[in-house]
């Protein structure tokens, strides 16, 4: 059990901000976040995109911002979890008790969730019967690519991940690659290399098909594919492979008892803390009367909450409010003389 | 107070009926003020089935359209990009649109959209 003041779900910019704001004041947090790095919407969506709207920054990309907010709290040290997720949150009188997907505990007064629009999980294939096989023969990634080979791989995805795999698989498996138009996104080389696998037959290619249902008495079998004028056609395969980027689901966030309106969590603006004492949402997650989904309202949001958990974590100190220009405290704090 | 009839019909041209239909059947029609997108219009007026999660930046594929066709060859092509994100939506197809990538003009008043079964 890892014991903090504060946990905050989702390494996103408004979380990051909140841990500087933290650090500040002279709080500990940890960081945990389902991707496997930092940075949130901002790396997951649009690294390269400009943003023209952070304050005295005219221009800069969301990876810019990511990298320069790590740098920013890198004085505080503070623990980043990433590639898992907060399952469970309980209470312990007055702390919660945190629970990951990874099996991690955190035990602290406050959690502050930073969430954005929830966490980034694959996108299924839309048919029912595709349920039945998930985890087992219908998978959204490859942890081990040894249990393909001498399969049948039928793979559904115009993107890199979807080229790569099915070039790589082509060495040990007899694969077939569907995708629901004949242009692909995935880099000009991969998809010259598929061309060529699928002119030697290595590889079969159906491009304008996507998938209409997966069939096996037990264990998987075939898959059907469809064409949009409603042509069908069935190939014989022991894995079903899909590749189709990244949704973002609310996930366990909705079961912890939090108010919900629509898929936001509404707080108060004094200090941004949720219907729970001690669970605060900051950033896109949050929703109030005037809510605008702008990273520089989730900083302001992140430096709010970080002071009311200041209220919980320190609950015999008073929270006296300095500068960080003038404040020797903060300096010893950065790290700065 | 007299209200300029004159002004008030500028005004009221600088809008277009778009009309929005749920999976279930459900209708809504509303006017969007020219320059917005297909996917604002909806969200600014509560309409369901629209997400936007990534807020229009075609980074998410959850303002998700169907545009039949006597509709789809009157818009604004397709940018670079889209159709990558469109392969990524919930059962996209040849009709299919972000709507956040079409931008409301007079040319547009009448436009109807289908949204899908679900946007992720």
């Amino acid at each position: 059990m890892i014991k903090t003041d504060v946990v905050i779900v989702g390494a996103g910019p408004t979380g990051l901000f909140c841990a500087h704001q933290l650090g500040i004041i002279g709080l500990k947090c940890e960081i945990v976040d389902n991707l496997d790095k930092i940075g949130g919407q901002c790396i997951e969506l649009y690294p390269d995109k400009p943003i023209y709207d952070i304050p005295a920054v005219p221009e800069c990309t969301g990876e810019e911002l990511t990298n320069n907010l790590i740098e920013q709290i890198k004085p505080f040290k503070f623990n980043f979890h990433l590639n898992d997720r907060v399952q469970e949150l309980t209470n312990e009188s007055d702390n919660w008790v945190v629970k990951t997907t990874s099996g991690k505990k955190f035990q602290t007064p406050n959690v502050v969730i930073a969430g954005g629009v929830g966490s980034f999980e694959p996108r299924k294939f839309p048919t029912k019967s595709a349920e039945k096989f998930d985890g087992t023969s219908v998978l959204y990634s490859i942890k081990d690519k040894t249990i393909f080979k001498d399969k049948s791989v039928a793979i559904f995805g115009g993107g890199d991940s979807a080229l790569d795999w099915a070039i790589e698989l082509s060495n040990t498996s007899k694969v077939s690659l569907i995708h629901r138009r004949d242009e692909f996104r995935g880099a000009p080389a991969s998809v010259q290399k598929i061309q060529e696998l699928s002119e030697k037959n290595i590889i079969n290619l159906f491009t304008k098909y996507s998938i209409k249902d997966v069939n096996g008495n037990g264990s998987l079998e075939e898959v059907e594919i469809k064409s949009e004028a409603g042509e069908s056609k069935i190939i014989k395969a022991d894995y079903v492979l899909g590749f189709f980027g990244l949704i973002m689901q609310l996930g366990p966030i909705a079961g912890w008892g939090l108010n919900l309106d629509k898929k936001a969590i509404p707080v108060n603006t004094e200090n941004f803390e949720t219907n729970k004492k001690g669970i605060f949402a900051i950033g896109d997650i949050c929703t109030y009367p005037g809510k605008l989904k702008l990273i520089l309202s989730g900083f302001h949001e992140g430096a709010l909450a970080a002071r009311g958990c200041f209220k919980y974590a320190r609950p015999n100190e008073k929270y006296r409010f300095e500068f960080t220009t003038a404040s020797n405290t903060i300096k010893d704090r950065l790290g700065v003389k | 107070m007299i209200t300029c009839p004159i002004f008030f019909c500028a005004y009221i041209r600088a809008m277009a009926k778009i009309k929005y239909i749920e999976y279930n059947g459900q209708e809504h029609v509303v006017e969007v003020q020219n320059g917005l997108t297909v996917m604002e219009g909806a969200v600014q007026n509560d309409i369901p089935g629209i997400d936007a999660d990534c807020g229009g930046g075609m980074s998410c594929a959850t303002c998700h359209v169907y545009v039949k066709e006597d509709w789809y060859d009157k818009l604004p092509k397709k940018e670079m990009g889209e159709d990558d994100m469109l392969d990524q939506a919930y059962e996209p197809n040849s009709n299919s649109r972000l709507s956040c990538q079409i931008s409301v003009s007079d040319d547009l008043d009448g436009l109807t959209v289908h949204m899908p079964e679900k946007q992720v």
